[in-house]
């Protein structure tokens, strides 16, 4: 079973997640929703993997979204992990620096459960990532 | 689309409550701060962090009016963040009040009602005025050799926080810091909380260099204005090592400086150089077992019903204890002494246990004060500035806890008393330098815990309560002869402030104060099981003192005998039982009193109150001393039963409005008792001499 790590600081957003995530969907199959609270959470929760997938907020305190994109495509452990930004429409900066940084989509809020599991299906079927970082 | 499960739509509201309470709080912390001159950037970061997650919630759940409203919010805190708007009076204005339409707001769409809120828009016009102005020029970041990996990582806010820095001229560091996974939040913490004294951090980043599962390395980039030698005194550490990011010389020419704070020079960075040569298990996924996955946060939140719901059923395996103790002593009156001595043990231990689930249950009820403190500092902000009086809010004992339902019920009796405090007792600034008080009127609310009860206490510097214009005020409305006015005690005087007929708000305003509503209050106050004391020096100020139970779940009571009838009285208002025999009963302005250690003691017959025709059939009898707050009667009873914790349930619709009863409750053997309402009882057996006792009340006495 696929397992994905949501990483979000807001309690009802990971709920609005797993439960598009887990909702009867025969692109996507079953997968198992494994929930960080905040940055740290999931730089605690990566080594416990393996993830096929991580769904991370940018806005978060502390070590924020881009910082995770950063670390997990660093590390040689983790950074095949596709990796899908959720932002908001008003910063494109942000989302674009995810981007850059090795993110490989973004959702801008607001988004439906459709199009979460869409792009998570899309991702999910990718695979692993090469990830020789562009240089 | 619509397949958002249920819960998550619950886990939204709740959510969303639980951030606008936290952006209230934040605004009370950035109003402090700016009145005292200081500033926490954090603060208004925070605040908009809030905003804008309500605002990508909202999005999600559909719900648009939130969305619309922080949508605007988020616009003019990004703006203030970024230091392209000042944070002016007028804009925490703005501010404040969305807090309180945020919360008609998801009152309303919570119920699923769609109506229109006028707030909404008044609120979206006045956001309007804020405009936008044009974002800052290029980054002095570039005069820094900063890390090209660190900067890739900023956001918006952050960079904005590192040129805010730079332009004042703070020198960067850079604090490389091991933490252990397990303990990286408290550990991180420590840090924030030592490093806030020396200056402001404003990223952190993982370097990827970790040297064991276990452990994790991160970056910090700080702005500081001491030198380094002092902030390595102030934070370094076995694990955290301090350096200097050294500003470049002159020119923006291209960075040939030595990276001195080695990290790789491009964007993202090649996982090659040094970082990875660590001993990081293979890229090979192992297939660990899962245990600890589960283990991601320490809190649940929980439907206050679920824990009534628990409490009930304790409330219930209680009677099945009481029931134990009664089989064991029936066992041993028909001399089955071993049975009666197994049965008894099991009812010991069934006790102690029930005991230890009871209390578990009540403490994960209890919530702190400060959660309605936090709302009434906001009234108060804003009825100060309604009413262009300058005063000082503090706030003692916001940590004491009470049961959840108690706090929800006591913020509008509070807010009230608090309106009159500001509105009537706090005199105009002039006024109060005339008679040499500071201009600026204080307020105090302090909560504490003494014994079973929580005391809250409101304290005003104001005008007092002026007796004279009350007692006048009484007799003008016909609640009171002149003959009464001139009997009356002090306290009775100022206990004139909860009669009904003194609330005309035209006219309340313009006697010495506080006439507004205090019968309603004083309702609310004893439905939670309280009482409030009233004590007032005129022309120096008024306190008000509520006495509340820690909890309204299970009452330990106190079951008594009248006639045929079996009655509970909650102990907390009982403060003694003696025993009576008839003797040393004096009739004082018509009602019996007796002298308890050298005090008068008025008596409550309950037989006579309740109309139960009963001959007594002992002449030793008991009386009960219930007392709440400072006042306190003897109810006269025939037996004692001993003590018995109780679940009270409501008497139901068709006698709600009877006074003098707190509810029923079962009383294990399948009986029913009546629980009598102390403080209504102590109102009622205090007032009977009281002139305007007979006034009508909504309620009646059940007969």
């Amino acid at each position: 079973m696929p397992r994905v790590l949501v990483v979000e600081d807001s309690v009802s957003m990971r709920a609005f997640v797993r439960s598009a995530l887990e909702g009867d969907d025969p692109d996507l199959g079953e997968i198992d929703v494994v929930e960080a609270s905040s940055g740290f959470d999931a730089l605690r929760l990566l080594p416990r993997g393996p993830y096929h997938l991580v769904i991370t907020d940018i806005n978060m305190p502390d070590i924020n979204g881009l910082e995770l994109v950063q670390f997990i495509r660093q590390s040689e452990r983790h950074r095949s992990i596709p990796i899908v930004l959720i932002s908001t429409r008003s910063s494109e900066r942000d989302r674009d620096r995810g981007l850059t940084l090795g993110a490989n989509a973004y959702l801008a809020k607001p988004f439906t459960p459709e199009m979460l599991r869409e792009e998570a299906a899309r991702q999910l079927a990718a695979g692993p990532q090469r990830t020789e970082p562009h240089d | 689309m619509t397949d958002i499960s249920d819960k998550a739509r619950e886990e939204f509201f709740s959510e969303a409550q639980e951030i606008v309470e936290n952006l209230s709080r934040n605004l009370l912390a950035l109003d402090a701060a700016e009145q005292s001159g200081t500033s926490d950037p954090s603060l208004i970061n925070e605040a908009f962090r809030a905003v804008h997650t309500l605002k990508g919630l909202a999005g999600l759940f559909g719900a648009t009016k939130v969305g619309a409203l922080s949508h605007r919010l988020e616009d003019v805190l990004d703006d203030v963040r970024l230091g392209r708007q000042q944070l002016t009076a007028e804009v925490l204005d703005v501010l404040f009040a969305s807090v309180d339409v945020y919360g008609q707001i998801l009152a309303g769409e919570k119920e699923g009602s769609d109506d229109p809120i006028p707030a909404v828009g008044d609120l979206m016009g006045r956001l309007e005025q804020f405009g936008v102005q044009a974002g800052p020029a290029s980054s002095p970041a570039d005069e820094y050799d900063l890390d090209p990996g660190m900067l890739a990582v900023l956001t918006e806010y952050e960079e904005h926080r590192l040129r805010t820095n730079i332009e004042q001229g703070l020198r960067l560091y850079r604090l490389r810091v091991q933490f252990d996974l397990a303990t990286i939040d408290k550990a991180l913490e420590e840090i924030k909380d030592r490093a806030k004294r020396h200056g402001e951090i404003i990223t952190y980043l993982p370097t990827g260099e970790t040297t064991s599962a276990e452990t994790i390395e991160l970056d910090l980039l700080m702005a500081s204005n001491d030198d380094l030698a002092t902030l390595i005194g102030a934070l370094g550490g076995d694990n955290l090592v301090i350096d200097e990011i050294p500003r470049q010389r002159a020119s923006l020419g291209p960075a040939t400086a030595p990276p001195s704070a080695t990290r790789g020079t491009e964007v993202p960075r090649p996982a090659s150089d040094r970082a990875l040569s660590v001993a990081v298990p293979p890229a090979v996924p192992s297939e660990q077992p899962d245990v600890s996955l589960k283990a991601v946060t320490q809190t649940v939140r929980v439907d206050i019903r679920r824990l009534d719901h628990l409490m009930n059923i304790v409330g219930e395996l209680a009677i099945i204890r009481n029931a134990l103790a009664r089989l064991s002593e029936r066992l041993r009156g028909e001399g089955q002494r071993q049975l009666s001595s197994e049965v008894h043990r099991l009812h010991r231990s069934f006790d102690r246990r029930l005991t230890d689930m009871q209390n578990g249950i009540l403490e994960v009820r209890m919530v702190p004060l400060g959660q309605v403190f936090d709302r009434l500092a906001r009234v108060v902000r804003q009825i100060s500035r309604d009413a262009d009086k300058n005063i000082r809010l503090v706030i003692t004992g916001a940590e004491t806890e009470i049961d959840k339902l108690i706090v929800e019920e006591l913020s509008d009796p509070l807010m009230h008393m608090i309106r009159n405090a500001i509105d009537h007792g706090i005199e105009p600034a002039e006024q109060r330098e005339e008679v040499g008080k500071p201009a600026a009127g204080t307020i105090a609310l302090n909560a504490f815990q003494k014994g079973n009860h929580v005391m809250v206490e409101i304290e005003d510097d104001g005008r007092g309560i002026d007796e004279e214009r009350l007692v006048e005020r009484a007799q003008t409305v016909g609640l009171l002869s002149s003959d009464e006015a001139r009997e009356l005690s002090r306290g009775e005087r100022i206990g004139l402030i909860f009669l009904p007929g003194m609330t005309t708000k035209s006219e309340a305003s313009d006697l010495s104060g506080r006439g507004v509503g205090m019968d309603v209050v004083r309702t609310n106050i004893s439905k939670l099981g309280g009482v409030i004391d009233v004590h007032s020096e005129f022309g120096i100020g008024t306190k008000m003192a509520i006495t509340l139970p820690i909890t309204l779940a299970i009452v330990s009571s106190l079951l008594v005998r009248v006639g045929e009838y079996t009655f509970a009285i909650p102990v907390s208002s009982v403060s003694e039982a003696i025993v009576f025999d008839g003797t040393g009963v004096r009739l004082v302005d018509g009602r019996e009193v007796m002298t308890l250690r050298g005090a008068s003691l008025p008596l409550c017959r309950l037989d006579r109150l309740l109309n139960i025709g009963h001959e007594t059939t002992s002449r030793r009898q008991f009386v009960v001393v219930a007392a709440l707050g400072s006042r306190r009667i003897g109810i006269v009873v025939d037996h004692l039963f001993g003590q018995q914790d109780i679940i009270i349930k409501p008497l139901g619709k068709s006698l709600e409005n009877v006074r003098g009863f707190a509810g029923a409750t079962e009383l294990g053997d399948q009986r029913v008792g009546l629980v009598l309402d102390a403080g209504a009882l102590i109102d009622e057996v205090l007032a009977a001499a009281t002139p305007g006792s007979d006034v009508d009340r909504e309620g009646a006495w059940l007969i």
